[in-house]
């Protein structure tokens, strides 16, 4: 008797341990640490790159909706290969495609932009590189997804077709 | 070509499976003799899986890119030696070398155990061929390692760069041995429970298989820790990656069971123990490959993170573990001898009082492993377990263990001999007072870290002490539990005077601290095969008098194109210096960090001598016999 009510704990232990494991492959795996997720994003003022009027990052980041601010340059090789992404993500209308040219001649910006197309909603400048270093971005291209004034996400490095699978479904 | 026979020998190994299981059937049933049969299908089916695997080898040293597995782990410029083990640097290769393995050993196991009853034989092939019939349909069905892809791309992905290591190459083969090899541990177990064949005898053959396994998987360990103090470029050798833990769990059952195989051996007795440890040894292996390869977790070791793989695993590991199950409530009878009586303080109290303390030692790593799968899929919430949730837990615990340890073996002589009562009180003091003498310099908790240095220090003396009392008698044992005393003292004392640098420094300029200045004099430029090279020179000026150059690396690697940092490392007997630099990105200078770490060499090496006595103990038994 008491061997059998033994036996069906084990058994029911185990089945409970299968039944977690296999919920637990269905979660996506991708770890972001928990510090770096949800901060608050980094007040900020700077030039809008097209005029010459300041704007700060609360009037930006003002509505409930997804923003994208994607740390690019003329100069940056990798931001090539990651412009497709960007102008696909642009025809979404649930999200708003931000723009921080890093440590870049306007000139060659603007000839970038002209070359490969233009994605974004909304081009901030970044002369000295200062806006990028509040943001704590590693170098350029770096992207982060922004909801309700908090950082959800972070591309380090241009975004993939895996990270924009990625981005795809956060946002849906 | 080569791809096509691979896969060909894969689905006839499958079919030999099948063949090997009908017959095996026929023969349990008839009391006649051992079927011949039975042997040559298994010769052929390892035939077939090593032609198998050497189609993989093939396609990999000839950069055929029509195979997918190749395509996405090698590339042309890579030079064959990582080519070759590029094979089973992936998810696909690595599970056909396991079958090769599982094929090898059972194939062994025929040849090895002619003396044993053939109904017995019979059972533990039948128990394997399911594992490997598991193994060929997963394979076949969901990582097919010759999968062909048209058109056929000019050039692979390559292997990653810190993959391509010598240690690293040998890592999986040996690790898998130790793995695989606890899946004879498990067959026979289950075969001799159904069969109530537990006896003396048994555990005389099959401690050779648990001896075997426990020496590989030690190795493999060792191997992977050393890869990852110099490769990765942190400085520790374990980290408590879940990856890491996967592989220590079934090593602290293994040891286990090595303990209780020897009073089974004996004195027939812990059958209950010997069996639910062999269970666990095997399926514990099975939750490693579940848990790294479904992609449950997140670490070098993942490949791909393919659900599809995962639930296969698991569903393969729940069958096996009911089954064992099954046998082990339905069919064991208690085979231990009644009649013993157990004296307190004899060894078989002390090799139980081990078993719980390694039982311990094993549920802290599974929960710390498992906990935070747990803790994510019931309420939605991240956690990482890390270094210090298994230092609080298992330190303390760690002192009475030495302790146990040290005493454990001598505790016949205690209710005997007067005289060795003195000399074991006079080791502790002395232990004590060498330690007190360490610690008093340092600014740790002074009381816990003394007695854990004294128990170390005390287990070191008394098997020091046993090699000069017993000389060769039991030296396998005596070679050991050495070592082990070795490792923990060195892991001690190199946590306790470990110290270490960080700062950046542009070329030409120099750091001071404490009794140290670092000198950076400049920076080379080399381009080898498959990489790009910088290497720092970097002068290290002690002010006792010694001054050294090290030399560490960044290497840049063309296809895929990564950066790793490679340490500099010069060891003597007593402390290793090790340096690494990395790039800031667009900046002039560099990231440097410089460790001293003492006694790094005695964790090697004293681990080496553990597998050295498992190795003395094997080749003891081979004279014996």
């Amino acid at each position: 008797m008491k061997i059998k009510i033994f036996l069906v704990f084990i058994i029911v232990f185990f089945l409970t341990v299968f039944f977690v494991l296999y919920k637990g492959l269905q979660n996506s795996n991708i770890y972001t640490p928990d510090t770096s997720q949800k901060k608050d994003i980094p007040f900020f003022k700077t030039k809008i790159f097209y005029s010459e009027k300041m704007i700060s990052s609360e009037e930006i980041f003002k509505n409930d909706k997804f923003y994208l601010l994607n740390i690019w340059a003329s100069w940056c090789v990798p931001c090539r290969d990651e412009h497709a992404f960007l102008l696909n993500l642009s025809d979404s209308s649930d999200l708003e495609l931000i723009g921080l040219n890093y440590k870049d001649k306007s000139e060659n910006a603007k000839k970038f932009l002209r070359e490969l197309g233009d994605p974004y909603d909304f081009i901030l400048s970044d002369k000295d590189g200062t806006i990028s270093i509040e943001w704590g971005a590693y170098g350029v291209p770096e992207s982060f997804l922004i909801y309700n004034k908090k950082v959800v996400k972070k591309i380090i490095g241009p975004i993939t077709s895996k990270s924009f699978l990625e981005l795809k479904k956060v946002i849906k | 070509m080569a791809s096509l026979i691979g896969f060909y020998s894969l689905i006839f190994g499958l079919f030999s499976s099948s063949v090997i299981i009908f017959l095996s059937i026929l023969n349990f049933r008839n009391t006649n003799s051992f079927d011949k049969k039975i042997l040559t299908f298994t010769s052929l089916q390892l035939f077939f899986v090593i032609v198998s695997f050497l189609g993989l080898i093939f396609s990999f040293i000839n950069s055929d890119f029509s195979n997918e597995t190749v395509y996405n782990h090698s590339h042309t410029t890579k030079p064959i030696f990582y080519k070759i083990s590029g094979t089973w640097g992936n998810h696909e290769g690595s599970l056909l070398l396991w079958l090769l393995v599982l094929t090898l050993f059972i194939f062994v196991f025929l040849i090895k155990s002619k003396e044993q009853s053939k109904q017995y034989r019979i059972l533990t092939l039948l128990f394997q061929q399911v594992i490997i019939i598991g193994f060929f349909i997963f394979l076949i069905k969901t990582s097919n390692p010759f999968n062909y892809i048209f058109p056929v791309p000019k050039e692979g992905l390559g292997l990653n760069p810190i993959l391509q290591d010598p240690a690293l190459a040998i890592h999986p083969p040996i690790l898998y041995l130790g793995y695989v090899g606890s899946s004879i541990i498990f067959s026979s177990t289950l075969a001799a429970t159904s069969l109530n064949y537990i006896s003396k005898k048994w555990a005389a053959h099959i401690k050779i298989w648990v001896l075997i396994s426990w020496i590989f998987l030690t190795l493999g360990i060792l191997l992977g820790s050393i890869w990852a103090y110099y490769e990765l470029g942190w400085g520790g050798f374990w980290f408590w990656d879940p990856v890491e833990n996967v592989s220590l769990m079934p090593w602290l059952a293994l040891t286990t069971l090595l303990h209780c195989i020897l009073i089974l051996e004996k004195k027939l007795l812990f059958t209950s123990w010997v069996i639910i440890l062999s269970i666990s040894t095997f399926t514990l292996s099975m939750c490693g490959t579940f848990l790294v390869r479904s992609g449950i977790l997140n670490s070098v070791h993942t490949f791909a993170n393919d659900p599809e793989r995962g639930l296969y695993i698991l569903i393969f590991l729940f069958c096996l573990i009911f089954l064992s199950l099954f046998i082990f409530f339905f069919l064991h009878k208690s085979q231990d001898n009644k009649d013993y009586n157990f004296f307190w303080l004899s060894k078989e109290t002390s090799i139980l009082i081990n078993n719980w303390f390694m039982m311990y030692f094993l549920s802290v790593v599974l929960i710390g492993t498992m906990y935070p799968i747990f803790l994510e899929v019931i309420t939605t919430e991240k956690i990482s377990v890390g270094p210090p949730f298994y230092n609080k837990l298992i330190i303390p615990f760690l002192i009475p263990f030495l302790f146990a340890m040290a005493i454990g073996p001598k505790l016949k002589w205690i209710k005997s001999n007067l005289q060795d009562k003195m000399n074991l009180i006079i080791l502790l003091i002395i232990s004590f007072l060498l330690s007190l003498l360490i610690i008093k310099n340092t600014n740790l908790n002074f009381l816990l870290n003394t007695i854990l240095v004294t128990s170390g220090f005390y287990l070191f003396f008394i098997t020091l002490r046993d090699f000069f009392i017993k000389g060769f008698n039991k030296l396998s044992q005596n070679l050991a539990h050495f070592g082990f005393s070795l490792f923990i003292l060195s892991i001690l004392l190199n946590n306790i005077f470990s110290s270490e640098i960080i700062t950046n420094l542009k070329i030409g300029e120099k750091f001071q601290k404490d009794n140290i200045e670092i000198n950076f004099e400049g920076v080379k430029k080399k381009s080898i095969n498959n990489y790009d090279t910088i290497i720092g020179k970097f002068k290290i000026i002690d002010f006792n008098g010694s001054e050294e150059v090290l030399e560490p690396e960044l290497r840049i690697y063309n296809q895929p194109n990564i950066v790793t940092s490679e340490a500099d490392i010069k060891t003597d007997l007593f402390t290793d210096k090790f340096m690494t630099m990395n790039l800031v990105q667009n900046e002039d200078y560099f990231n440097i960090r410089y460790q001293v770490k003492p006694f790094m060499i005695w964790i090697w090496l004293s681990v080496l001598l553990i597998s050295l006595g498992g190795l003395l103990s094997l080749l003891n038994r081979r004279n014996e016999n």
